[in-house]
């Protein structure tokens, strides 16, 4: 019983993080229906600048909250310049190509931020600043319940509330969503085409970045390509609850964080990755527009 | 245009085969970046050491020694071009490298197929030097390793009960533990959990949850430094006690970087300890902190002595060529290295003890040494 509760927070707490970074990969899905495979690598880069913000005010020397704040300020900042720049020079010379074109544009994107992060940064892992620690809060039936697993859940939970608010109780959201819908008629109606676009993934990013500081807190290295895998996973994270539906990204990463730790807790820890695709595969046979995503016909 | 580039060429063709009779060149790969690399660059600054003193004092042969590092960023695709390189363009008369096993077996054919000697500082895998006999190596191999570590666990550990968390897709992982299960049980103890992760795995509280429910008295993670950083520390976020011991994989100072306090109090198995009283190593680890400023791991004495075992054949020999070159290594007895005195046997390993060290912050105390 005591192993069940650990293992599900343990699940909990991988889970939550997944579901951070899908919400970037479904609200970019949801407005444009392109995959921004360089998302991954954002969240890579917002690690990066959080690192270089503490080492530059010395932040480890100063634990707490405020130096908290500051990583999360400067991975936040970083990620959404970096997304800017992404949808302006990449992507929207390409608005109106073909989406296969698109999506080996995100493809090379991604891999010219991972190797630009190796030569910048360097390839080695560095060790991420410890500015919070990781107090036990309480605990139940032997378990002792830990800060990190609640701030990452809650902190997943919060942005999925604020980006739901978003979409359908504010203008930009209805502008989004009418993006989404038709971008030619919703230019026609007075929509910014353009701008709704940048915002989407200048949000995106920004959750990337928050995702990127939550990661680097729990599990102290970084390094260029570790966006790679947990970027994977975040994408079937998506898939699973429906891309381009935010309630389905937080259900799709919480299931998968939970399936994984449920693998390996029960299985065998080798059979971790091969679920997380297993998943994938399955899901793109028996619903492929996810467990809450709307059934969409494919116009040809 | 293809005229100048043909010239281009023609120029970087003449260039790289210009070479110098004065000079012996001699190659290194290691991973300079990458997860690895505190292994590659200590290494690295050992045999530079050895190869500069010996430059030093007027060369081999009166020829000085040539060293030529090449990064394969701890990646097997690169590992094989930029030995390939070193042997086919730069011409190296014998190959130094790797740390990790896994490509050291990717290099130790190419050397092999090409009559070029290769001696390994650090690769403990024993298939390595079963490759061909240019394959050389001056450490311990990992059956050493792992009986090391079985001994200590139950003889001065007095562990009847032991965890084994081993990185599944590393060959020198597996070796390791592989050989400590075996032991250890040959030795009265109890494997109660066997698991696995991968490399570059950063969550490992499943695996972790699921060892503490089967109450271990030691856990072996025969990892690699970064991931037996983080497993450290999420294992005591899990109120996991039972220390955690280790093979020589785990010799870096990234090691408390990652792991912080976590780490402290674990063991390791290790090639040497800065703390000993052997004249040599004394004398190496002097020297080294003169020229780095840095106390050596025993990744950089293994470098050392690799260096200084390559150079005292090249010295023996009477023509420098690479099949004299690797007879002369062949020959190496009880030579005084940094690591320890140093017998190459007839499968061209080194025979050597091993001392288990305890991680105190940055110090590695001396714990014991466990002979062959």
């Amino acid at each position: 019983m005591q192993d069940l509760i650990q293992h599900l927070i343990n699940g909990l707490g991988l889970g939550a993080i997944y579901a951070l970074i899908a919400l970037g990969y479904t609200m970019v899905y949801g407005v444009l229906q392109m995959i921004n495979f360089a998302h991954s690598d954002v969240y890579m880069v917002g690690a990066f600048a959080a690192y270089y913000a503490a080492r530059w005010f010395n932040l480890e020397s100063m634990p707490g909250v405020v130096s908290f704040a500051i990583l999360l300020l400067a991975a936040i900042t970083g990620c959404a310049l970096l997304g800017l720049l992404i949808e302006r020079f990449a992507y929207r010379p390409l608005r109106n190509a073909p989406k296969l074109n698109i999506l080996i544009t995100a493809i090379g994107v991604s891999l010219l931020l991972e190797y630009s992060g190796q030569v910048i940064f360097g390839a080695d892992p560095k060790v991420f600043p410890e500015v919070l620690n990781n107090t036990p809060l309480f605990e139940m039936a032997g378990v002792s319940f830990k800060l990190f697993d609640f701030l990452v859940i809650g902190v997943g939970l919060v942005a999925m509330a604020v980006l739901h608010f978003l979409i359908y109780h504010t203008k930009q959201g209805r502008a989004m969503r009418a993006v989404s819908v038709n971008p030619r008629v919703a230019s026609i109606l007075g929509v910014n085409v353009d701008r709704t676009i940048v915002f989407t993934f200048v949000l995106g990013s920004a959750l990337a970045g928050v995702g990127s500081v939550l990661v680097g807190v729990k599990y102290p290295k970084i390094e260029p390509l570790m966006g790679m895998m947990i970027g994977l996973k975040a994408f079937v994270a998506a898939v699973l609850g429906g891309i381009g539906n935010i309630m389905g990204a937080v259900l799709g990463g919480l299931i998968m964080g939970l399936s994984e730790e449920m693998v390996v807790a029960y299985l065998s820890s080798t059979y971790r990755d091969a679920v997380a695709f297993g998943i994938l595969i399955l899901i793109l046979i028996v619903r492929p527009s996810g467990l809450l995503g709307r059934n969409q016909t494919e116009k040809l | 245009m293809k005229s100048s580039l043909t010239a281009v060429l023609a120029l970087a063709f003449v260039v790289g085969c210009t070479k110098n009779e004065n000079e012996i060149v001699v190659g290194e790969y290691g991973s300079l970046t990458g997860g690895m690399a505190t292994f590659g660059v200590s290494t690295h600054k050992g045999i530079q050491l050895a190869f500069d003193e010996i430059n030093d004092k007027g060369g081999i042969k009166s020829k000085k020694i040539k060293l030529i590092t090449l990064d394969d960023q701890g990646k097997d695709t690169e590992v094989a071009s930029v030995v390939t390189k070193l042997i086919t363009q730069h011409k190296a008369v014998a190959i130094l490298g790797e740390v990790a096993s896994g490509l050291s077996k990717v290099a130790a054919p190419i050397a092999q197929q090409n009559k070029v000697p290769m001696i390994t500082p650090s690769s403990t895998n024993p298939e390595v030097t079963k490759l061909g006999e240019y394959i050389f190596r001056v450490c311990f191999i990992d059956p050493f390793q792992g009986f090391v570590m079985a001994k200590f666990a139950s003889e001065n550990l007095k562990a009847k009960k032991a965890a084994i968390f081993r990185d599944v897709k590393n060959d020198y992982s597996v070796g390791l533990a592989d050989v400590f299960a075996a032991e250890f049980k040959k030795m009265g103890g109890e494997i109660v959990i066997d698991t696995a992760y991968q490399q570059n795995d950063i969550d490992f509280k499943a695996q972790l949850t699921q060892i503490k429910s089967k109450t271990p008295d030691v856990i072996f993670v025969p990892g690699y430094y970064t991931e037996v950083g983080l497993i450290a520390k999420q294992a005591k976020e899990l109120a996991l006690t039972a220390p955690l011991l280790g093979g020589d994989g785990w010799d870096s100072p990234k090691l408390n970087e990652i792991g912080k306090d976590a780490i402290n109090g674990n063991y390791f198995s290790n090639h040497y300890t800065t703390e000993s009283t052997d004249p040599a190593t004394i004398e190496f680890v002097t020297k080294f902190k003169a020229k780095y400023n840095e106390v050596p791991d025993g990744l950089a004495a293994l470098g050392y002595d690799a260096a200084r075992i390559l150079a005292a054949a090249m010295e023996r020999t009477t023509e420098l060529t690479p099949s004299n070159i690797r007879d002369e290594i062949a020959k190496t007895k009880e030579f005084i290295g940094a690591t320890g005195k140093i017998t190459i046997n007839e499968e061209r390993n080194a025979v050597k003890s091993a001392v288990v060290v305890q991680v105190e912050n940055e110090n590695r105390k001396y714990v014991t040494t466990v002979s062959p």
